[in-house]
């Protein structure tokens, strides 16, 4: 257990590394960021108030030193206030947050685990078959992988829904009042969610196909392995003794991969007129709203390093030499 | 944006160590020799093709990208005569756009690849070599920027930028590469950790050698491959950062790039409008100049694991390379290592099965089809003994 708790430390540490980034960028980069802002909200009156939390937010005209700053950033952060959104209408930016993110979520976690679990399962077919057809699948997933997420984006909604008329073409519903939680309005959000979610789940899975593959055919080679089909044990036991060491790395290597497909799953959204993450992130890049871009920043730090957190817990699940340490 | 490369996932059991190339028999250490595979092959073409696309792709241009040649058609053309790949909405060429936009995507791609993987052959293997304390930090600083999300940091980055200098080829390769050291760096550490307990870098040490001329001259060599694969992987990276970047309008739109391209695209509505055309030629030319990096890429990580070089092995080359009797499917733990021998070189194929010198094809039975070089040896010797003895 030693090891988690180092993890959970290094975490919070990251975590703590994270606000403090955000909270230097702009005071770092030069510019001014309020004028940037007032620029952009030209035929809006901007009360003093307004402008004070402005200033305040990106610490152009602050009284109070760096360290008094960071301080009081921190308090806020506390007390759940990330600043106002100058898009939307002076709205809290957490307030803007909370709208968009459980669609995010249940968008970008279902896709991901989907990918994984499919990718993985794919790439131990592959490796198991080596030497035969399935290995021409391999360049083809690096197609697949190298083309940007929003890019197959396009090419799904002009495919499956305007040209085949499938599935909508954009947007997370239908129904737009929310009448109660029954099954239309379940399969209607649903309907929207396929094309957006199979976008993130072909662009992601050629990755874990590839990871898993290169390490099963590795782990094939293993004695262990080996004996277990000398004994004579049945095919699917083999592969199951193989396939369970073999996903150790690739479950080691997820940290790299969930900030790839979160930043990748941000921008289908985009395309998909989707109302999650991505699509108010636009909104914040295209009218300089700087208080939402950072807090949409701190929001998918944090959900990354919980996703990696959550992929360290199952490591430790899955490995026994993790948990008799020294 | 689809990045978790060979390099990325593929090769992650080389963290452990142990798959670096060996000095072979003859001492020689061995340098990073892509194998000729179809894949490497097409990957370098390829990729000639985008680098002569990056250099002259203005010149090639029949016309200047941001020429609009129509005031009064209001909506994108379909591909025709005159423009090959038809206009966008502001009636401006496609094709001349894909030509120019090349340039900007490859250069800050390579910028950053150079960029990151300086920055992670210096911090790597820095961190591999002194241990202890320096490796924690270090360690520590390349697992923070590995678990940051990149790209929504670097949307926050040049959203603050865009006030002041935004849509610098330089600054955005600068930026993306400071995102995108850390995993070269995590790989090289672990390899400079499995190299430093070898026995030349121990006697060279205890010889005296100087710290930085053990790993200029002793580790920095072996590291070869690492560090092509993970220039690569940076490369891919930053093709695909910057043309999100450019997707969300964050770089001088007055620039012309691929994911420029796919801005426009979607602020046309092509995709709900069918103008495919706005959108296919950037999007593929993406995906093409990244698979073409990742293509290569697969020809290093064979390279640094054979088996995986094996796996790829078609029945027919196998049994060009003279490997006979290659079973229909592969034979569990047993893995044909096909590998280039200098002696045999002149017989025309330069190939020999690693367990054929005996004349054993890799199932254990008597190769038929050749005779391996020490058979053809003694038929010569003998041959010619008998010839003398005849005399």
């Amino acid at each position: 257990m030693r090891m988690l708790a180092r993890r959970i430390g290094f975490y919070l540490l990251t975590a703590v590394a994270a606000v403090t980034v955000d909270f230097l960028i702009p005071r770092v980069i030069p510019g001014n960021p309020v004028d940037a802002v007032l620029a952009h909200m030209q035929g809006q009156a901007v009360t003093k108030a307004t402008l004070r939390a402005l200033e305040e937010q990106f610490g152009t005209k602050s009284r109070a030193g760096v360290w008094g700053q960071y301080t009081h950033y921190w308090s806020n952060l506390a007390h759940g206030n990330l600043g106002v959104s100058t898009s939307e209408g002076m709205a809290p930016v957490t307030t803007v947050i909370r709208g968009a993110l459980p669609w995010t979520l249940g968008l970008v976690g279902t896709a991901t685990v989907i990918s994984f679990v499919l990718g993985t399962l794919i790439g131990i077919l592959v490796a198991w078959r080596r030497g035969t057809w399935l290995d021409n699948l391999l360049p083809l997933t690096t197609f697949f992988q190298a083309a940007p997420y929003f890019f197959l984006a396009f090419l799904a909604i002009d495919l499956f829904a305007i040209k085949l008329g499938w599935f909508p073409s954009g947007s997370a519903r239908g129904i737009l009042d929310f009448p109660a939680l029954d099954w239309t309005y379940v399969s209607d959000v649903l309907d929207h969610a396929v094309l957006p979610a199979l976008t993130i789940v072909v662009a992601s899975a050629a990755g874990w196909i590839i990871g898993m593959r290169n390490v099963m055919v590795t782990t094939m080679d293993e004695d262990y392995v080996l004996i277990a089909q000398a004994k004579g044990l049945p095919k699917r036991r083999v592969i199951w003794y193989a396939a369970r060491n073999a996903i150790l790395p690739t479950i080691s290597s997820f940290s790299l991969a969930v900030g790839f497909i979160v930043s990748g799953a941000l921008l289908t959204e985009i395309v998909f007129s989707y109302p999650g993450l991505g699509l108010i992130l636009l909104n914040a890049v295209q009218e300089a709203d700087y208080a939402l871009l950072q807090g949409i920043f701190l929001i998918i730090t944090m959900a990354v390093l919980l996703a990696n957190l959550a992929a360290d817990f199952v490591y430790v699940f899955l490995d026994p030499r993790t948990r008799q340490e020294a | 944006m689809a990045i978790g490369t060979t390099a990325g996932l593929g090769s992650a059991p080389a963290d452990e160590g142990g798959l670096l190339p060996a000095p072979d028999a003859a001492g020689r250490r061995m340098r990073l020799q892509l194998p000729r595979s179809p894949k490497v092959l097409i990957g370098l073409g390829m990729l000639a093709v985008f680098l002569v696309v990056a250099v002259f792709g203005s010149q090639l241009a029949p016309y200047d990208p941001s020429r609009s040649f129509s005031a009064t058609a209001s909506f994108p053309q379909p591909p025709s005569a005159a423009h090959w790949l038809g206009t966008t909405q502001q009636q401006q060429d496609v094709f001349s756009q894909l030509l120019a936009g090349g340039r900007s995507t490859v250069l800050v791609a390579f910028i950053a690849g150079l960029v990151a993987t300086a920055l992670s052959v210096v911090i790597g293997v820095t961190a591999g070599y002194a241990g202890r304390l320096a490796d924690d930090l270090l360690s520590m600083l390349a697992n923070f920027f590995l678990v940051l999300p990149a790209l929504p940091l670097l949307i926050v980055v040049l959203g603050f930028l865009k006030t002041s200098q935004g849509g610098h080829d330089l600054l955005i390769g600068l930026i993306i590469a400071v995102t995108g050291w850390a995993w070269g760096a995590r790989v090289l550490r672990a390899q400079t950790l499995s190299l430093r307990g070898r026995d030349y870098v121990e006697s060279a040490r205890i010889i005296g050698e100087r710290g930085w001329r053990i790993i200029g001259f002793e580790i920095l060599p072996n590291l070869t491959p690492v560090v092509a694969s993970s220039f690569l992987f940076t490369v891919l990276y930053g093709v695909g950062t910057y043309t999100s970047l450019a997707f969300l309008g964050l770089v001088n739109p007055n620039h012309w790039s691929w994911g420029g391209m796919l801005f426009y695209a979607q602020v046309a509505g092509a995709e709900q409008s069918g103008y495919w055309w706005l959108f296919i030629p950037p999007g593929v030319a993406v995906a093409l100049l990244g698979t073409s990096l990742a293509l290569i890429n697969f020809g290093i990580d064979e390279f640094i694991n054979p088996r995986l070089r094996a796996a790829g092995l078609s029945r027919r080359r196998a049994r060009r390379a003279g490997v006979s009797g290659l079973p229909r499917r592969f034979v569990l733990g047993v893995t044909p290592v096909i590998r280039r021998d200098p002696a045999a070189a002149a017989d025309g194929t330069g190939l020999i099965p690693a367990g054929g010198l005996d004349g054993r094809g890799i199932d254990g039975r008597a190769s038929q089809a050749r005779p391996s070089r020490e058979q053809r040896n003694r038929a010569r010797r003998g041959r010619d003994g008998r010839g003398r003895g005849a005399r």
